[in-house]
C-alpha cells in the first residue's frame, strides 16, 4: 500500500535527478587517476586542514550558542520572541557576500566593534579568526533553527516533570531537554558544520585569502578554476565527500536516536 | 507581421551600416562619416559579453543605445560563448583569453587591441601605514594583492620580480575588486590594483605609480563573435569604441592608450 | 500541627482567587467545570504558578507569598498528570532514580530506592526495559513509583486515570489507595468513581472560588449544586461493613459487588438512581435490596421524574417514568419501599 498519490513519483523524480546528476557530473569530470598526487599537494592540503580545523572550532562555538538560544527562543512567546527569531533566521536568507560586507563593518578595522578593538591592538581581518567568525555567523542559525523547531514539539512537560522530581533547571536541561533533543542536535550539528565547511562568501569578503592562515577548501576551489582545474575538481570531490560524510553520520545518529 | 517589419528595417540598417564602416577593419580609425544617429540605430541591436572591469565605461560610449551588455570575468565569459551563448563582440581584459577564444574557434577575424591598464599601488586615503611606494615601506604592513593564478596576481608578480621586491601579503584575493575593496574599506593599508580601479574608486584611495608597470600593461582586447546573430551591430560597436570619441571615454576611466 | 496545605491567593488574570486548607494526610478531591479554577489550584501548590497576592503554605512553610518563592524543585510535590511523561531516553528504573538522585542521592542508593518503589507498584524486575516496551498502565505504574520516590511532602493528582483504559483503572485505583494512605494528596477529577475510591473530601470549585468543601457522604447525598449533582450522577448510603455487606444505621443490608475487599470497618454503598425502583409494599422472593424510604420531593427532569428519597438520615434519588410515578399517586411525605438489584450496587470501603 503506498502513502502517497502516484503521480507525486514524476516531482520527486525530476527533483532527485535535479539535486544528484550535477553532482555526478562532478564526480565523472574528476581526474580519478592523478586525485591522490593531487590530493597531497601543499596546498590542497593547507586548505583541507584548515578548513576542518576552523569547521571544528566553529561549530562548537555554534554548539555553546546555539544550544541555550534555542532553548530559550522555543520557551519564549510574544513579540521578543518573534523578534529574535527573525534576527535569527536572517543570516540563513542573506547572501553570503551581504553576511562578508555585514561582518565587514561590525568586526572590520574600522567597523563598530573592529575599531575600539584596533585601538587596542586586537585585530581580526585577514586572521584564521576571522574565518571561524565567518563560519560561526552563517551556520549558527542552522543549529538554532533546526534545534528550536524539536524543542518547541517536544514542548515543556517532560522538563516540568523532571523540576517536580527535584532536578534543578540546569540539571533538567543537561538530563533531560538535552537527551531528549539529541536527533536535532546531531542534525543541526551536521547541517552547521556541513554549511561552515561551503561558507565562501563572507570569508572572501571578511577574512580574505591566504594559504594556510585563511583560504579554506572553497577558497581554494574558486581560486584553482582559473588555473588548474584538475586540482579544484579533486578538492570539490573532497568537499563533496566530507559533506556527505557528515551528513551522512548525523542522518545516522537521528535514526538511531529515534529507535534508542 | 510586426516581427517581419523589424526585420526589414534590420536587414535595412545593417545594409547602410556595413556601407558606411567599410574598409580597413585593422584601422583603429572609424569612417569619419558615420553619424551618431546612425550609429546608434545600428548598435541597437548588439549583444556583447565584456569584461566586468569595462562596466562602467561601455555604457558610457555608447550612451542611449539600447545595447545587451553581459559582463563577467574575461574566463567566464570564454566559458560561455563556448557554451553556445549568442554574442556579437567579445571584449577581453587580457590577452589570455582573448588568445583562448581565438583558438576555440570563436572569433571572426583579427582581434583588436582597444585599450591598456596598469598596476599601480592603492593605499586607503589618508595613507594611514605611510606607504611610500613599492618598496620597503610595505614591510609589515597589511598588503593585499590578487593570487598568482589570475592575470592580475600574474602580472603583480612580473612587476614586482622586476623591481626586486618580494612581497608578503596578508591576503591574495581571486580578483581585483576584492584587493580594491579592502583598500576601500580600510581593512588593507594597500593593495596591488588597476589603475582604472583606482580610478573607480574616487577619492576613497591614493595611489602610487610602480617603476615599469606602465611599460609592461594589461592589454583590453576586442573582436567579433564568428556565430553573431548581428555582425554589423558588433562591427559598428567595435568601431565606436575604437573611434577617437571611445577613446577618450576610456582615458577618463583611467585606461591606458592601446601600444 | 500546621496545616498540610494552606492555599489563601488570588491570580488576577485567572479571576482566581482560592481559599482552601487540607489536614495533614488528608485526600481531597478538586472539582469543578472546565476553567473553574482546578489547574490554577494545583499549578498554586506545584510551584508552576505564582500567586498575584496571598500565600500558599505547606507544611506550615510558607513557599509562595509577597517576599518569598520556592520554586517547584525545591519543593517536594510527587505529581501524576493524564500522561505518565516518563524520560524516553531513559531505562524504567532510570526514571525512578531520577528523583531521588537529583535530590542529592548516591547512584546506588537512588537505584535501591528505585527497585523498592517499583517493587511496591507490582513492577519488580522491569528496572531495565525501556520506556518504549510498556503498556498504558504500567508506564503510569512507573509513573507512581517515581513521583513517590522522592518521598513528596504532597501528592498532585491530575486526572491521572483519564487518560487509560477501562480495564486499568481499577487496579490503579487499589494501588494509589495502597501507596497515598497518610499522604497529603490533591486530586483533580472528572470521575466520582475516583472520589469515592480515594477521597477523603471534596473541594468544588466554581469561577475561580472554592463553592464548597465537605465530606464526601455530605457531598453525594445531598449536592447542593447543579454541577455536584450532575458530578455524582449517583447515590450513596454509608455503613458498617457485616459479611460482604453493608449495615445502615436503621439495620437495613445492602449487599452488591466490591471493587476492593472490604476489609474496613465503615463502606458505601453505590449505585445510579436509574437502578431504584419504587413500590408501595415490598415485593417478594427476588434477591434484591429493600430500603423503607420517604419521599421528600419530585423533580420534573423531562423524560424521567426525579424522586428524593430519605433512607433513615441518608438521601437518595430514583429515576423514574411519569407513568410509573401517576401509578404510585406518590405525594410528598409518603412511605415507599426502594429497590436495588444488588448486581448494580457497587461496595467502596472507607479508609
Amino acid at each position: 500500500m503506498t502513502r502517497y498519490p502516484r503521480w507525486a513519483l514524476v516531482p520527486t523524480g525530476v527533483a532527485l535527478a535535479l539535486l544528484g546528476i550535477p553532482l555526478v557530473g562532478l564526480l565523472l569530470r574528476a581526474n580519478w587517476a592523478e586525485l591522490p598526487g593531487l590530493l597531497v599537494s601543499d596546498r590542497a592540503v593547507d586548505a583541507l586542514r584548515l578548513s576542518l580545523v576552523t569547521c571544528t572550532i566553529s561549530t562548537l562555538l555554534v554548539l555553546a550558542l546555539g544550544v541555550p538560544t534555542a532553548l530559550v527562543l522555543a520557551r519564549t512567546d510574544g513579540r521578543w520572541g518573534s523578534v529574535a527569531r527573525t534576527l535569527v533566521t536572517i543570516p540563513m536568507v542573506l547572501p553570503p557576500v551581504v553576511a562578508g560586507l555585514a561582518l565587514l563593518t561590525t568586526l572590520g578595522r574600522r567597523g563598530l566593534i573592529g575599531g575600539p578593538l584596533s585601538a587596542i591592538g586586537i585585530e581580526i581581518g585577514f586572521t584564521t579568526v576571522a574565518v571561524i567568525v565567518a563560519q560561526t555567523f552563517v551556520s549558527l542559525p542552522f543549529l538554532v533553527i533546526s534545534l528550536e523547531g524539536a524543542l518547541r514539539a517536544s514542548g515543556s512537560d517532560f522538563e516540568a516533570a523532571a523540576g517536580y522530581l527535584g532536578a534543578s533547571p540546569s540539571r533538567v536541561f543537561w538530563r533531560v531537554t538535552l537527551p531528549m533533543a539529541a536527533p536535532a542536535l546531531a542534525s543541526g550539528t551536521a547541517l552547521s558544520f556541513a554549511r561552515a565547511l561551503g561558507e565562501f562568501g563572507a570569508t572572501l569578503t571578511f577574512a580574505g585569502s591566504l594559504q594556510g592562515t585563511t583560504r579554506t577548501l572553497p577558497l581554494e576551489i574558486y581560486l584553482l578554476r582559473e588555473s588548474d582545474s584538475d586540482l579544484a575538481l579533486a578538492l570539490a570531490v573532497v568537499l563533496l565527500a566530507v559533506a556527505a560524510l557528515v551528513v551522512g553520520v548525523a542522518t545516522h545518529l537521528r535514526a538511531w536516536g529515534s529507535h534508542a | 507581421m510586426k516581427r517581419l517589419a523589424i526585420l526589414a528595417a534590420t536587414i535595412l540598417l545593417v545594409g547602410c551600416g556595413t556601407a558606411t564602416s567599410q574598409g580597413d577593419q585593422s584601422s583603429a580609425t572609424p569612417s569619419a562619416t558615420v553619424s551618431p544617429s546612425a550609429t546608434q540605430a545600428t548598435l541597437g541591436e548588439s549583444i556583447v559579453f565584456a569584461a566586468a572591469s569595462l562596466n562602467k565605461v561601455f555604457p558610457e560610449i555608447t550612451g542611449d543605445a539600447d545595447i545587451n551588455y553581459s559582463f563577467d570575468g574575461s574566463s567566464g565569459l570564454v566559458d560561455q560563448l563556448k557554451g553556445g551563448a549568442p554574442a556579437d563582440v567579445f571584449a577581453s581584459a587580457d590577452q589570455m583569453n582573448m588568445d583562448k577564444a581565438v583558438e576555440a574557434g570563436l572569433i571572426d577575424g583579427e582581434p583588436q587591441m582597444f585599450a591598456t591598464n596598469y598596476l599601480v599601488i592603492a593605499v586607503p586615503a589618508g595613507n594611514p601605514a605611510n606607504v611610500t611606494g613599492l618598496d620597503t615601506s610595505l614591510d609589515g604592513t597589511k598588503l593585499v594583492v590578487c593570487a598568482a593564478e589570475v592575470p592580475c596576481g600574474a602580472a603583480t608578480a612580473r612587476i614586482t620580480e622586476a623591481n626586486g621586491v618580494t612581497l608578503s601579503p596578508v591576503s591574495e584575493e581571486s580578483n581585483v575588486t576584492d584587493v580594491l575593496g579592502k583598500v576601500t574599506s580600510g581593512e588593507a593599508d594597500a593593495g596591488i590594483v588597476y589603475a582604472t580601479d583606482a580610478t573607480s574608486a574616487g577619492d576613497k584611495v591614493e595611489t602610487f605609480e610602480i617603476p615599469g608597470a606602465k611599460e609592461d600593461p594589461n592589454t583590453y582586447w576586442i573582436a567579433l563573435v564568428k556565430d553573431a546573430p548581428d555582425k554589423a551591430a558588433g562591427q559598428a560597436f567595435i568601431d565606436l569604441i575604437l573611434s577617437a570619441e571611445g577613446q577618450a571615454k576610456l582615458a577618463g576611466y583611467g585606461f591606458g592608450a592601446p601600444q | 500541627m500546621p496545616d498540610a496545605v494552606r492555599i489563601d491567593a488570588r491570580v488576577e488574570a485567572r479571576d482566581v482567587e482560592l481559599d482552601l486548607t487540607l489536614g495533614e494526610g488528608e485526600l481531597v478531591a478538586i472539582v469543578g467545570p472546565n476553567g473553574s479554577g482546578k489547574s490554577t489550584c494545583i499549578e498554586l501548590i506545584a510551584g508552576a504558578l505564582r500567586p498575584d497576592s496571598g500565600t500558599v503554605a505547606l507544611g506550615g512553610t510558607v513557599v509562595a507569598g509577597a517576599q518569598t518563592f520556592v520554586p517547584a524543585h525545591r519543593r517536594r510535590i510527587g505529581y501524576l498528570e493524564q500522561r505518565p511523561l516518563l524520560f524516553p531516553h531513559l531505562t524504567v528504573v532510570g526514571n525512578v532514580a531520577f528523583g531521588p538522585r537529583s535530590r542529592g542521592a548516591s547512584a546506588r542508593d537512588a537505584a535501591r530506592r528505585a527497585e523498592a518503589e517499583l517493587e511496591a507498584v507490582g513492577l519488580a524486575g522491569f528496572g531495565p526495559r525501556r520506556v518504549r516496551e510498556l503498556s498504558g498502565g504500567q508506564a503510569q505504574r512507573v509513573a507512581i513509583a517515581r513521583a513517590l520516590a522522592i518521598d513528596p511532602e504532597i501528592v498532585l493528582l491530575d486526572e491521572p486515570f483519564a487518560a487509560l483504559d477501562a480495564a486499568a483503572t481499577p487496579e490503579l485505583r487499589r494501588l494509589l489507595r495502597d501507596r497515598l494512605r497518610r499522604i497529603t494528596t490533591v486530586m483533580v477529577t472528572h470521575d466520582p468513581l475516583d472520589v469515592l475510591a480515594l477521597a477523603d473530601g471534596v473541594a468544588c470549585l466554581s469561577e475561580g472560588r472554592v463553592a464548597l468543601q465537605s465530606g464526601v457522604d455530605r457531598v453525594f447525598q445531598n449536592p447542593g449544586t447543579r454541577f455536584l449533582a450532575d458530578f455524582v450522577g449517583l447515590n450513596l448510603l454509608h455503613g458498617r461493613v457485616v459479611d460482604d455487606a453493608v449495615e445502615l444505621p436503621g439495620g437495613a443490608l445492602v449487599t452488591g459487588m466490591a471493587e476492593s475487599p472490604l476489609l474496613t470497618d465503615q463502606a458505601r454503598a453505590v449505585f445510579p438512581p436509574a437502578a431504584v425502583s419504587l413500590y408501595r409494599a415490598a415485593p417478594h422472593g427476588s434477591p434484591r435490596n429493600e430500603l423503607s424510604a420517604t419521599v421528600v420531593g419530585v423533580e420534573d427532569r423531562g423524560l424521567v421524574q426525579r424522586v428524593s428519597l430519605e433512607v433513615g438520615s441518608q438521601r437518595i434519588h430514583a429515576d423514574v417514568t411519569p407513568s410509573a410515578l401517576r401509578d404510585l399517586h406518590l405525594g410528598e411525605g409518603e412511605a415507599v419501599v426502594a429497590v436495588v438489584k444488588a448486581t448494580q450496587v457497587a461496595l467502596h470501603p472507607v479508609a
